[in-house]
């Protein structure tokens, strides 16, 4: 990791990512703060890529960028206009203080600790092995998330239906 | 023959030498900048190029299908229609409604441009000629062709128009429904070949001496016609169905932010039959006469009858409506889709887990002809159903009947 | 240069803005957006683990952060019906009204 190009990306990245979750929580407009959102998702698949996962990379960007975001965007849709405000609560200033505590605290403790670091050489394709990982020792949590997805469809399907049901829906 | 070493060395590869010489010479780092900027520039080249000659193309192609000469007064045969309509597109007024969203209007077209570019960046135009050697290449592919929905609604929602948010969602809509066999169709190749780099598609499909099109007609089928959706073409454009909602998402956009729309959509359509000639169709080689073509002149070509197999699907059939293509995705392309997975799959583990000899794909290909052949035949029953079903609302006047239609083609008053 | 530091400083950093944009929206949708980034943080962590850490099985960080991105993706299509068919319901989703459960 001690390419140029690759130490410029990160921060550059990191910069975006950072910044535009910051904008989130700033602009006043639901759906502006849904885009700086999708920008952000982008930013971290940057990252990921930076830190050769591409695999993980690339499947961010098609769930989190291309089908939640989708989802958000059409949840704000359905609700009215009066209620697309952005703003914040009364008692935001102790949660920033809370927030940027706790971040502090971790960082403190992220930066104090011994890892077990090892300059890895990454090889083969990574997809390969998270396919293997999945299908080998992870198969029962793979079992159980994709029983949960369709749980969660389901569900979702049944919590948004309109509730009287006569003619045509 | 002393023909053979040059057209091999110097006219099919000629930037392997450029990048050797660099590598030698000046250093790696240079040769890689260099590299990839004479790469951009190559692709950026044949993007430009081929929007350009594409407008010329479909109008052309759709006047004759259409027993008329397309245009034919600009220049020669009508090749400088292109230029007019460029020029055309750049002395327009560019307005931006008061009220539209000030500096989101702007981005839609810059945004659904990056997709579309980015595409070409897999492809493999000859043995050593791919710009990004990516190992999850087909997936790469399917995230792209979802952030284009996310840059269309954006256009859509900030026209502050009905009608262009009524078209924005219409197409969110279609384009997340199509998505699905869209995933599972481009799935199909990856498992036969064990890889989603796409030179090792393109390779194997080499070694094997077939294409995998004759393997797996069925993915083939599913990818055309969910590609044409996710495209917006017809027979599914109500994204941009001018008879019913003004224009869709780009009702508000003129001049060239328009001209950029247009143009996206032909480079679309570009990219879409390129992941088909790559995928499907051999990419770069022709049964061996890519050692004596340049191989990217053959991915060229088979691009461009893939874009003419689209031009003519839209010169052909009428355009549907939004609940026959909604329907159809998910009552059957999802299902075909998922059908076909679990078919492709055991075929694969019986072939791999049993060692069996290459000749077992003929009987492979002839199973997924027949699931193929369903698929046609419902397609067909879609294109074709009349008025099936009178609507069931409850009525106050229960005696009253409603005349029934017609069945289709038995009765001549309208 | 990137070294695994790095990683986790942008990551606590990622987590904070996502706490705070959690805790403090007023609007259903806010604060869910909230939990993505926080999720997103959690995955960056897990990835930078993954390469910088020496591990049995180092793909394990990847295999970690695709199964949290699918569990996320559930929980966002349950958490969006929900704030829907409240917003049908009692025709507002701003968190402060919704305190039914107040004594």
């Amino acid at each position: 990791m001690d390419d140029l190009a690759v130490v410029i990306a990160f921060y550059v990245l990191a910069g975006i990512t950072l910044l535009s979750a910051l904008m989130v929580s700033i602009v006043r407009d639901l759906i502006h703060a849904v885009l700086f959102l999708i920008l952000s998702f982008i930013g971290v698949a940057g990252l990921y890529i930076t830190l050769s996962a591409d695999f993980v990379a690339v499947a961010q960007v098609l769930i989190y960028a291309g089908a939640i975001s989708v989802l958000m965007l059409f949840a704000i849709l359905l609700t009215p206009r009066s209620a697309r405000d952005n703003s914040r609560v009364s008692y935001a200033a102790p949660i920033s203080a809370i927030a940027g505590l706790l971040g502090a605290v971790i960082i403190f403790v992220g930066l104090n600790t011994e890892w077990a670091e090892v300059d890895r050489e990454i090889d083969g394709s990574t997809a390969r092995a998270i396919g293997n990982a999945l299908l080998d020792p992870y198969v029962l949590p793979f079992e159980i998330a994709s029983v949960l997805l369709a749980i969660a469809m389901i569900g979702a399907i049944i919590l948004v239906r309109p509730n009287d049901e006569e003619g045509d829906l | 023959m002393s023909l053979l070493p040059v057209l091999t060395s110097w006219y099919a590869y000629p930037f392997e030498e450029l990048y050797g010489w660099l590598d030698d010479n000046v250093g790696t780092e240079v040769a890689y900048v260099v590299a990839a900027v004479i790469g951009a520039v190559g692709i950026l080249t044949f993007v430009g190029l081929g929007a350009l000659a594409n407008v010329w193309l479909e109008r052309k192609i759709i006047g004759r299908m259409q027993v008329r000469r397309g245009p034919n007064r600009v220049g020669p045969g009508g090749l400088l229609q292109p230029v007019a309509d460029a020029i055309k597109l750049i002395q327009k007024e560019v307005l931006q409604p008061r009220a539209a969203d000030g500096g989101l209007f702007n981005l839609p077209p810059i945004i659904v441009f990056i997709p579309a570019m980015l595409t070409f960046a897999v492809f493999a135009w000859a043995p050593d000629m791919v710009y990004a050697d990516l190992d999850v290449g087909v997936l790469y592919l399917l995230a792209l062709s979802s952030i284009t929905s996310l840059a269309i609604f954006i256009a859509g929602w900030s026209s502050n128009n009905k009608y262009a948010l009524l078209g924005a969602m219409r197409v969110i809509a279609m384009a997340i429904a199509y998505e699905i066999p869209l995933v599972l169709s481009l799935l199909a190749p990856v498992l036969l070949v064990g890889s989603m780099n796409i030179p090792e598609i393109i390779n194997w499909q080499r070694e094997h001496h077939t294409w995998i099109a004759f393997i797996l007609p069925l993915p083939m089928l599913i990818y055309a016609f969910a590609a044409t959706a996710e495209l917006n073409r017809t027979p599914a454009d109500i994204a941009e169905a001018e008879s019913e909602i003004v224009a869709g998402f780009h009702t508000e956009y003129s001049g060239m932010k328009f001209g950029l729309f247009y143009a996206v959509e032909l480079v679309n359509a570009l990219a879409v039959s390129g992941i088909m000639a790559s995928l499907f169709f051999g990419g770069y080689s022709l049964f061996g006469l890519d050692r004596w073509v340049p191989p990217w002149a053959i991915l060229i070509g088979k691009i461009y009858i893939f874009y003419f197999g689209l031009i003519w699907l839209r010169g052909t059939l009428p355009r549907l409506r939004i609940d026959q293509l909604m329907g159809f995705a998910w009552k059957m392309l999802i299902p075909m889709a998922l059908i076909n997975i679990a078919v492709v799959a055991i075929q694969v583990l019986l072939w791999r887990e049993l060692e069996l000899t290459n000749w077992v794909l003929v009987p492979y290909a002839i199973i997924n002809l027949v699931l193929a052949v369903v698929l046609i035949r419902q397609f067909y029953r879609m294109l074709t159903a009349g008025f099936y079903r009178l609507p069931t609302r409850v009525r106050l006047v229960p005696e009253v009947s409603v005349p029934s239609l017609p069945a289709p083609g038995s009765a001549t008053q309208p | 240069m990137i070294g695994l530091e790095h990683v986790l400083v942008v990551g606590a950093l990622l987590f904070s803005i996502g706490l705070y944009t959690a805790l403090s929206r007023k609007n259903a949708v806010g604060v869910l957006m909230g939990i993505e980034i926080m999720l997103n943080s959690v995955n960056l962590n897990l990835i930078g683990f993954s390469r910088f850490v020496e591990s049995p099985n180092p793909i394990d960080g990847q295999v970690f952060a695709v199964f949290v991105i699918t569990i996320a993706a559930a929980e966002a299509a349950v958490a969006l019906a929900l704030a829907v068919s409240v917003y049908r319901l009692r025709q507002t989703i701003d968190v402060d009204k919704l305190n039914l459960l107040k004594w």
